[in-house]
């Protein structure tokens, strides 16, 4: 079935404390020259039927009153993923 | 509710103060609500009479004001308060508050929350900037009392109530921030230490007209003798008596017995 994903990331002017954490615990694994991470969220949605432009159409009414907050949040992508290539990330 | 337990500290009873029985505030409950039962008592103390409401409905069965109160509401799935927002009751708060009638709206923790989520209020809570969950009697001082919820202090008046969050960092833009300022909006303001490094120490703002009040710290935990904050704004006080929070309840059902009179 087709899907559709959304990509939200926190605004950049809004500090991150989750990313500023994740940040400070990779030097301890030994995994240096990182010197940012911001943390976001991935959402997937399935479709029931056909990609059709009016589902993305909705997709995108949701990033923006559901998914994200725009106060501090930004939605950063919005489309259908292939679902073969999305399957072979190893 | 037949089994709520009994009032210890049953300040209602003072007969010097005005009857505030006929003022009916809503008490709104979510799923992982938390403190709606803190929150009715509080109301009961301060004299008023305390109406539940459940999410899934969509009457307000005439309330004359609302809480919404701290808790988890739906796990703080998504992001705090995000779902609860479109909850069928909340599109009636939502009206009802910014209707002629500006039903009174006070909002505490996840209350708050909510509240930005519905944009009745400006700005979103975040993580604390220190990343831990933060449990502490928290000095506040009242910067207005030009709101439902705090008429009845002095401004500058200060109060010491719990604090108990993990997502209460205030942050909204700097535009944003100034109006809140100039417009005197900051209703609370966190004295001595910021907990949770909000912008501007803000504890607490309202929308324009003062009819909605929301806040992080937990007034409705200051409310009773023996299950109080160990201090007030006067200093310590014996045996968790800390009662300062019982003033904002009281505020607004003064208001709504002064309006119905």
């Amino acid at each position: 079935m087709p899907r559709i994903v959304v990509d939200v990331m926190p605004k950049p002017e809004i500090l991150d404390p989750q990313g500023k954490a994740i940040a400070g615990a990779l030097p301890r694994l030994g995994l240096d020259g990182f010197v940012e991470v911001r943390q976001g969220k991935r959402f997937e949605l399935t479709i029931d039927g056909e990609a059709t432009d009016e589902a993305l159409a909705k997709a995108r009414t949701a990033a923006t009153t559901l998914l994200s907050n725009p106060v501090i949040e930004d939605v950063t992508r919005v489309e259908w993923i292939n679902d073969a290539a999305a399957g072979d990330v190893e | 509710m037949s089994t709520e337990t009994p009032l210890i500290g049953s300040y209602s009873a003072d007969a010097a103060g005005p009857d505030l029985t006929d003022a009916r505030v809503g008490i709104v409950t979510f799923p992982g609500s938390l403190d709606d039962r803190d929150a009715s008592r509080a109301i009961r103390l301060a004299g008023g009479t305390a109406v539940p409401l459940w999410h899934a409905d969509s009457k307000l069965y005439d309330v004359d004001a609302v809480i919404i109160p701290g808790g988890f509401s739906y796990g703080d799935y998504l992001r705090a308060g995000a779902i609860s927002r479109f909850s069928p009751l909340m599109d009636k708060i939502i009206d009802a508050a910014n209707s002629d009638a500006k039903l009174p709206v006070l909002g505490i923790c996840n209350g708050f929350q909510v509240l930005t989520e519905a944009h009745l209020l400006p700005g979103s809570m975040i993580k604390n900037d220190h990343l831990h969950f933060v449990c502490r009697d928290q000095r506040l001082r009242v910067e207005t009392n030009a709101t439902d919820w705090t008429a009845s202090f002095e401004p500058g008046a200060e109060i010491v109530v719990p604090l108990k969050n993990q997502d209460g960092q205030y942050v909204a833009d700097e535009k944003t921030l100034d109006e809140l300022e100039g417009e005197g909006r900051v209703v609370f303001r966190y004295v001595d230490h910021n907990p949770n490094g909000s912008r501007r120490d803000i504890a607490g703002i309202s929308n324009a007209a003062g009819n909605v009040v929301g806040l992080m710290p937990h007034p409705e935990h200051a409310v009773e003798a023996g299950f109080g904050p160990d201090a007030s704004a006067a200093g310590p006080v014996e045996l968790r008596g800390g009662l300062d929070g019982l003033n904002i309840f009281t505020s607004a059902l003064k208001k709504i017995v002064g309006s119905k009179a």
